[in-house]
């Protein structure tokens, strides 16, 4: 399992098309992709518990990812979080 | 018949109803299959799901653009997730069927949305709504809702407009939308805004009342309809439709200028909003910035007090929206009057003049200040927010204000939190006491702003809502125009800007008044933007202080009234 931590930068946080950009990346990886976001525990290839967090710009998220492809799933997740998730 | 709701989209349409009404969706006579069976029909009814509404998404893309398509590809992926759909699994093999399954998941879902803090996102839960009624209809077989091929002429009735129906919707046979709920914020009136469809929501049992082939006349202004109209109807609104297309073009040219009278002196033309939602509505039609932002919605429909983070999303919403324009913010402006149950606000006997707005949040610090916490944090990157105070009848009110905006600043730089140090503070002039006093709050406020309907109601001590006082209730009445004077008066000898954030700032009789005593600012509703516009654009100083002096010369209120009605129309 390899985990990092993150901000969120865009001013709109984890929204419709914030999260959606996320999705559809992780779910491109043989991994499974968990975000920790203070006492939530949120599965990072669905996008509805991701959307109902409200994650907001700011925040610190935690990403963690194990299976095959855990090195490129996280490196991947952590560059799209801090370009903004096409939203900057 | 006439039948009453809420004013939400501008515009006279006349047709024939379609009523749509719910399919039903009653899954109690399907009987479970075994768990193989049951997750096959719900993987095909998904894939279904999918080819429809992307099939959907391309027709709106084609018809409205990319941004309306979103909404809908938006709905597949959230359809997609891997974690929702491991559910409705658990959910079959525990006995449910496909129906049963995606029903409870997808609603659970829904109430999730429907319960968190994020304005936005819990307009998310409609999406989640719709998406489980068209699941449950491909797996129950059912036809679906189309609005894609409705007749020319007509009048949609519904008890309220999901996503997936009005994108489909081709609009140009559409005249006028009627729904059973939703007010001027919901989807539906957004939506019916962005298509400048006349819209008349909330109308009780619209579809028990209405039948398909109905004919239908939509007065979205006055948020009424006529239900079956005789021909002397007919005509009446058709030139009423007419007179507002005419209005409507002649007004577009408007958009994009700037607000200054035929002298070429320039004003701040600004809207007033009640929600972070309609501060891009506001954007659009035309506002220089916002001159009223109520922040009750943000206390209401709830059952706890909004915490910081909750209060700063709201405010920084609106003040990135509107970057590089002004956004005043109206603290938390309740009563005895007003059920916030959790507020813990008593019942009094004289609510109006009671311990309510700013005399309520002064006592109440540890509330107040999370409000003015937010705030100062909000500004910090646009620098383009100012504070305002509710129903301020003295200069105490304001230095006790001040002192606590100041602990906040403090306890922010203490923390390192980012915030506004230069941040406004001004004070709406609502009460007579306010407005004669102008002269000595001016010297501790930033800014004024005049809050006509209060403040007329106040002057005339009269209830707008009792039908035996009302004609008294005037912002014509000597009284007020006085009171309005002083206080615009009082504010230039300073050197504050004063606005005015009330309804009589878009009245086009008021308007060459408010010009001659020097108002800075005009805070109208986003609809009277451009309207308001055109109106100081025809006025010449020389005109408008001549017809001031005039009215002012005049005794009463409706000598007033007749008067400038008179020579504005001409």
């Amino acid at each position: 399992m390899v985990s990092q931590k993150v901000k969120v930068v865009n001013p709109q946080g984890l929204h419709m098309r914030p999260a959606q950009v996320f999705v559809a990346e992780m779910n491109k990886y043989d991994s499974d992709v968990t975000i920790i976001f203070g006492e939530k525990t949120i599965n990072g290839k669905g996008i509805m518990q991701l959307m109902a967090s409200c994650i907001k710009m700011d925040s610190e998220i935690e990403i963690r990812c194990e299976g095959p492809q855990e090195a490129e799933a996280l490196d991947a997740a952590v560059k799209l979080v801090e370009a903004g998730l096409g939203d900057l | 018949m006439i039948l009453k709701g809420i004013n939400a989209s501008d515009g006279v349409g006349l047709g024939r109803a379609v009523c749509v009404r719910e399919e039903s969706l009653d899954y109690s006579a399907v009987p479970y299959s075994g768990k193989e069976t049951e997750k096959n029909r719900l993987r095909e009814a998904v894939e279904e799901f999918n080819l429809r509404t992307s099939a959907m998404a391309g027709r709106i893309r084609e018809q409205a653009g990319p941004k309306e398509a979103e909404i809908l590809t938006g709905q597949i992926t959230m359809l997609a997730d891997p974690f929702m759909l491991s559910q409705m699994q658990e959910a079959i093999d525990g006995g449910s069927c496909a129906e049963a399954a995606a029903d409870s998941v997808l609603g659970m879902y829904a109430d999730m949305f429907a319960a968190v803090d994020d304005e936005l996102m819990r307009q998310r839960a409609t999406d989640v709504r719709d998406i489980r009624s068209r699941l449950l209809s491909i797996l129950l077989g059912a036809a679906g809702i189309d609005l894609s091929n409705l007749p020319a002429g007509t009048i949609l009735v519904a008890h309220d407009l999901t996503p997936s129906m009005t994108v489909g919707l081709n609009k140009e046979n559409v005249s006028g939308i009627v729904t059973e709920t939703g007010g001027r914020t919901s989807h539906s009136a957004i939506l019916a805004r962005a298509l400048r469809l006349p819209a008349v929501l909330s109308i009780p049992k619209a579809l028990e009342l209405i039948q398909d082939g109905d004919g239908l006349i939509v007065d979205g202004g006055e948020g009424v309809v006529v239900l079956n109209p005789d021909a002397r109807t007919r005509a009446e609104y058709l030139s009423k439709q007419e007179d507002y297309q005419n209005t409507v073009a002649a007004l577009e040219v408007f958009r994009d200028k700037p607000t200054v009278d035929a002298d070429g002196k320039y004003y701040h033309l600004y809207a007033n909003i009640g929600s972070a939602a309609e501060a891009a509505d506001a954007a659009k039609s035309g506002a220089e910035g916002i001159g009223l932002f109520r922040t009750e919605f943000l206390f209401m429909d709830r059952t706890s007090v909004p915490d910081e983070t909750v209060q700063y999303e709201a405010y920084h919403a609106v003040s990135k929206i509107m970057a590089g324009k002004e956004v005043i913010i109206r603290t938390l402006d309740v009563g005895g009057d007003k059920a916030i149950e959790y507020l813990g606000m008593e019942k009094e006997d004289n609510p109006f003049l009671g311990h309510r707005a700013i005399r309520y949040c002064l006592d109440r610090p540890d509330l107040y200040k999370v409000q003015l916490r937010a705030l100062l944090r909000a500004g910090a990157e646009e620098k383009n927010i100012k504070i305002m105070l509710p129903l301020v009848t003295c200069v105490e009110e304001v230095r006790a204000a001040r002192e606590l905006l100041e602990q906040c600043k403090k306890e922010l730089a203490a923390a390192n939190i980012p915030y506004d140090k230069d941040i406004k503070l001004g004070i709406m002039i609502e009460t007579p006491a306010a407005a004669l006093t102008a002269d000595v709050l001016a010297k501790g406020c930033d800014f004024f702003s005049i809050g006509t309907n209060d403040l007329t109601q106040y002057i005339m001590a009269v209830d707008r809502g009792n039908a035996k006082v009302e004609k008294l209730y005037s912002h014509f009445q000597p009284a007020v125009l006085r009171a309005i004077r002083n206080v615009i008066s009082a504010g230039k000898r300073v050197g504050i800007p004063v606005g005015m954030c009330g309804e009589a700032a878009a009245d086009p009789c008021m308007i060459p008044l408010l010009m001659c005593w020097g108002l800075d600012e005009f805070s109208v509703s986003a609809s009277s933007i451009l309207s308001s516009r055109a109106q100081i654009y025809r006025w010449h100083e020389k005109d408008f202080c001549h017809l001031t002096d005039e009215a002012m010369g005049l005794s009463t209120a409706s000598g007033v009234a007749g008067y400038l009605k008179a020579s504005v129309d001409q």
